[in-house]
Parts: C-alpha cells; structure tokens; sequence
C-alpha cells in the first residue's frame, strides 16, 4: 500500500529526483496559471482577476476527492501521509502575516520563487526578503516560545471535530467549494464588463471550463461519499490473510515471562494497553499497563507509528477474546508490532501471585459473560497487588520467545519542513 | 545533481518566442495543480511546499557566515546545527524544482521576461523596497504557522487539517482586510 518511504526504498538520489520532478510540476502549474505576476495575485484582493481563489480551491477540491477515494479503495494509507498538525492560533496569525505579506509585497512563498524563475527582479527581493523573515523567526523564537506552541492539536482533522463521517466531509466541501468558485467566476465576470475587457466568444469558453470542471469535482466528491472509507473489517480483512494465520498458530500471543523479560530489555520499549473496564482495571493491573477503551483504538494508532523501532505493543485483558480484537485493529494498520498477552491477566496472576487470591470456583458458567477476572480480588490496589510490579528481571520460567523487532513503516513527514 | 536542461536543439538562443503565449485557463491550471499534489501525496506522502526550502536556504547561507551563530540558536539546529546539512532535504529539491518548472514553463511558451511586475503608480525601486518587505512577514509568518501557503495551505486544505483552514481563512482575511489601506500599489 502507498505511499512509500522514497529515501529509504529508492535510495537518496532517485527520490530526490522524485522530489525535483514534483517541484517542476508545482512550478509548471504555477506558472502556467500565471502566478508570477504580483498585479495578477493582488488582484484577487481588489475584486478583479480571480485566478488565485479559482486556481487554489480548484486544485484543492480535485487533490481531496481523488486522495480519498484512494484511502476508501485501500491503495492509500491515510494515516501515512502527511497532515500538517494543528497549532491553531500560531497558525491564524501567521496565515494573517502571509495575507499582509501577499498584498504589500505581491506574493506567497511559492509564488516568488516561481516568479523568479521567469525572470522577475521583485520576485527574488521577495524570495530573499522571506528568507530574512525565516532566520528573524528563528532569532526570536525564543521570546515568543508558548505563544508559538501553543493550542497544538496535533493531527486534528474535520471529520475528527464535528465527528462526520469523512466521505461526507468531502463532498459538502467540495459542493460548497465548487458554489465559492462560481462566485467568484461571477465577481471576475463583473470586472471585466466594468473594464471593457469582455468577450462573449472567450467569455462562453470559460463558462462551458467551467461548467465541466465544477462536474468533474462534484462526481469526484460524489464517488468519494459513496465509497466512504474503509471500516475496522475492511482493513482487517485487507490483512487477514497474512496475519490470520499468526492468531492461528499462536505466534503473536505471548506469555507472561516474555513481557516481563521484554520490559527488562534495553533494546525494546514496551507498551502495555489493558482493555479491561475500569473497575477490573483498579482490581489489579500491571505495573505500567495503560488503560483504554477498545474503541479509543484508532486514535492511538498515528502516535504508535510514530514511535521508534524496538518499539513492541502488547494488548491484555482477562483473557485473551477482547485483546485479540484490539490487536486486530493494531495490526490492520502498517508499522505497529503488536503482541497479545497469553492468557490475559487471569494467566498473569496464575503466575506471579498463584497463592494470592481465591480462584473463582467454576469460571466458565454458561452465562457468565466473556473475559471475566478468574480470582477473587477484594481490594482495588491496581499495580500494588502481588506480582503486579515486577522488580526484577525473569528468570527461571521456560516459555517459547516469540517477539520480533521490526523496521518500522515510514510516515509522512515532509511538508514545508 | 540533477538538473534538466531545456533542450537546445530547436531553440538556439535563450530570447523568448516574440508572442507570449496567454496564460492557461484557471481553472485548467488548478486541476493540473491538484494532480501535482495528489500524485506527491500518492507516491511519497509528502504534499507540496516553497517556504521550507527558503528557510533551509537562509540557514545553509548563515551557517556559511557565521557557523557559531547557526550552532547556538536552538530554531536553526534543528536544520543546520553541528554536521547537519540544512540543504540535504527533499523539500529542498521541491523547491529547486518549483524555480525550474516556473523557468521551463515561462520559456518555452514564451513568457520569459526580467523585468519587475508593478502597479501603474509604483516605482520600480518602491515595489523592490516593498516585495522585500512583504517577503519578510510572509518568511515570519511561514515559519509561525509552519508552513505557507503551499505547505499549510493547499496540503492542508486537501488533507482536511482543521488548523490548515483556518489558517487559509486567515491569509485570505489578512489580503482583503489590508487590501484598501494599500490599493494605491496595486490600482
């Protein structure tokens, strides 16, 4: 599944290459929209020339659909691909800065550079003007260091705040986009009948662009809504047939001695995450293990791919039916190496505390509900139970070592970087 | 490094063709845009971006000034502090890509010119004064938001970051809010 981590399956030169080529094709784009004219791009703001509104949204409403209906028919793995994290009030004030920056000096970033490769003087004062601009930041940063950190959200997406389904997301914005876009077609309209500069022959042309573009985007938006994107059992059905045969076999599922070994290894860091409800959790718990809900899963999932390599995850619960869903939800997405505990915490106790509760006589009533605590806890000590902390490293119990460290999946990390 | 160059056999001589060809439709170049940055996003998972390769410029300048001053500024270790190479970086080459596909386009339909775009009523000296001066709040501002209007903007705006579109509301709020004080440069 894409994408790729380019440097490190290409190899350095190919990929930036790669990155060479792209940047040609920006600046193409650019260009060819006429971007590297200060006059034109200040126009926007004078209800004239519209081209930067018209040629931004439309590149943004034909980039979301199409990337979309690559996550929703799985070639794509969104939690790889880089979304530029939220800082929200550092970002509104510097996207206030680029605003005065675009009207007093005629350009954005990109734009000077890409008007300094045709040949424009303004566009290179422009360029150098922004990098003294970046290294005044750099040099002051410090005075300013909360404010510039501050109302960090992290990866926060609008589906996540208004909690809509994304395929909906997509196609509101597209249909309100594609509305904004005809506004401004029409605002542009005006102009050019105010300066004279109308024409009904080219006038008609645009109007049929832009008649079939705004269909193209609205089918696009269309299809993405309909493919939606993928469920839980799309993507573990995606990887089923690889690591079915892993629950299968019991290779993932560990037992007790190994995940103590493994919090005493140095080239590992162990994360532990108990499933259990809150009370099983309080009842007794390992020392370290976090607890959470099943379905506050996936949102843990972009932070364990983003940690390092050697990192190993190992889900618990009573016993072992809830911990294998949850490490099926892990393992559905790339660059996590997830373990389930053997036995959950019923076999964890039967160990390392064997004589400090009473086993619950006859576990397996026909309606008792699954994954329930085999021992008689009375008292609410979590990690203070017998056996919970273990204090040194195990020794003497033969068990059959089955983690693996692993490379991990690269994610998307590029952007203005 | 790996730079194409335009091919030499059918233009002899750098001077543009005599009739600049009109630029493409806006529309037209956005999806062509939008396909740039989609196929960036599917192959590498890295969208688009200019302000960063600005900003490792500057570094890799400074650090060739006065290296002790890079080496004790917490903002430009993170680029170039210590053996770090502050150009060794892909949106580097986005960028270096992005003045070659503006040169490459502009030439070979034409549009090649030096010179200096202005409003009717500005000086040229004027417009350099202020293109410089615009260019360091958006330089500032770039590195505030963490990211400009490539990098923020567009790859935000189509991956769905919420701090991304209000970041755009904001640019574009900022251009109209001072849009009069300033329409003297511009009309």
């Amino acid at each position: 599944m894409l994408p790729i981590d380019l440097v490190a399956n290409w190899g350095k030169p190919l990929a930036y290459l790669f990155y060479l080529l792209v940047g040609i094709g920006f600046g193409v784009s650019l260009e060819t929209a006429g971007f590297s004219i200060s006059t034109k791009l200040a126009a926007q703001f004078y209800f004239k020339d519209q081209t930067v509104f018209k040629t931004m949204f439309t590149a943004v409403l034909f980039a979301m659909p199409l990337l979309f209906i690559a996550v929703g028919l799985g070639w794509l793995d969104y939690d790889r691909i880089y979304v530029p994290p939220t800082y929200f009030w550092p970002g509104v004030v510097g996207g206030l800065m680029l605003g005065a920056g675009i009207i007093v000096g005629g350009f954005c970033p990109g734009t000077s550079i890409v008007s300094t490769g045709t040949g424009k003087l303004d566009g290179l004062l422009f360029v150098l003007g922004a990098m003294v601009g970046a290294l005044l930041f750099g040099g002051t940063v410090d005075r300013f260091y909360d404010f510039s950190n501050s109302s960090y959200m992290g990866r926060f997406t609008i589906p996540d705040w208004l909690g809509i389904d994304t395929g909906v997301v997509v196609f509101v914005l597209v249909l309100l986009g594609v509305l904004l876009i005809w506004g401004a077609d029409a605002i542009e309209r005006t102009w050019k009948k105010r300066e004279g500069l109308f024409d009904p022959a080219t006038a008609d042309k645009e109007h049929r662009i832009l008649v079939g573009v705004s269909a193209l985007l609205i089918v696009l938006g269309t299809i993405a809504l309909i493919i939606g994107q993928p469920s839980q059992a799309d993507l573990w059905n995606r990887v089923a047939p690889e690591k079915q045969p892993l629950l299968d076999s019991r290779a993932v599922q560990i037992h007790p001695a190994e995940l103590r070994e493994a919090t005493y290894n140095p080239l590992m860091k162990v994360i532990m995450l108990d499933i259990r409800d809150e009370a099983d959790y309080n009842l007794y718990h390992i020392q370290g293990a976090r607890r959470l809900d099943i379905d506050q899963m996936p949102s843990l999932i972009p932070d364990l791919q983003n940690e390092p390599d050697g990192t190993v995850v190992v889900v618990m619960s009573n016993d072992e039916t809830p911990a294998t869903e949850a490490w099926k939800i892990l393992v559905s997405k790339p660059g996590i190496n997830a373990y389930i505990l053997e036995g959950g915490i019923n076999h964890w106790i039967s160990i390392y505390a064997p004589n400090a509760f009473d086993p619950i006589p006859n576990p397996p009533l026909p309606n008792q509900p699954d994954d329930t605590l085999a021992w008689q806890i009375d008292q609410a000590l979590g990690a203070n139970q017998p056996g919970a902390t273990p204090t040194q490293k195990e020794t003497g119990i033969e068990y059959t070592p089955k983690i693996k460290l692993q490379k991990k999946a690269p994610t998307g990390a590029g952007g203005c970087g | 490094m790996t730079i194409a160059t335009p091919s030499k056999s059918k233009h002899k001589s750098p001077k543009p063709r005599r009739q600049p060809k009109p630029y493409t439709n806006s529309l037209l170049a956005g999806l062509l845009l939008g396909a740039v940055l989609f196929f960036a996003y599917f192959i590498s998972g890295d969208g688009l971006g200019a302000s960063g390769a600005e900003n490792r410029i500057a570094i890799w300048l400074a650090k060739l000034i006065a290296p002790g001053w890079v080496n004790s500024t917490p903002a430009y270790i993170k680029y170039g502090g210590g053996i770090k190479q502050p150009l060794d970086h892909a949106i580097v080459m986005i960028g270096l890509g992005v003045i070659l596909g503006g040169f490459l386009s502009s030439y070979f339909q034409g549009r090649f010119q030096r010179g200096t775009t202005r409003g009717p009523h500005v000086s040229p000296k004027l417009r350099w004064t202020l293109a410089f001066l615009g260019g360091i709040f958006a330089g500032f501002g770039a590195r505030l938001a963490r990211g400009c209007t490539s990098g923020q903007g567009l790859n935000g705006a189509a991956t769905l970051s919420v701090g991304s579109w209000a970041f755009l509301l904001a640019f574009f709020a900022g251009g109209y809010a001072l849009a009069y004080f300033v329409r003297k440069l511009w009309n």
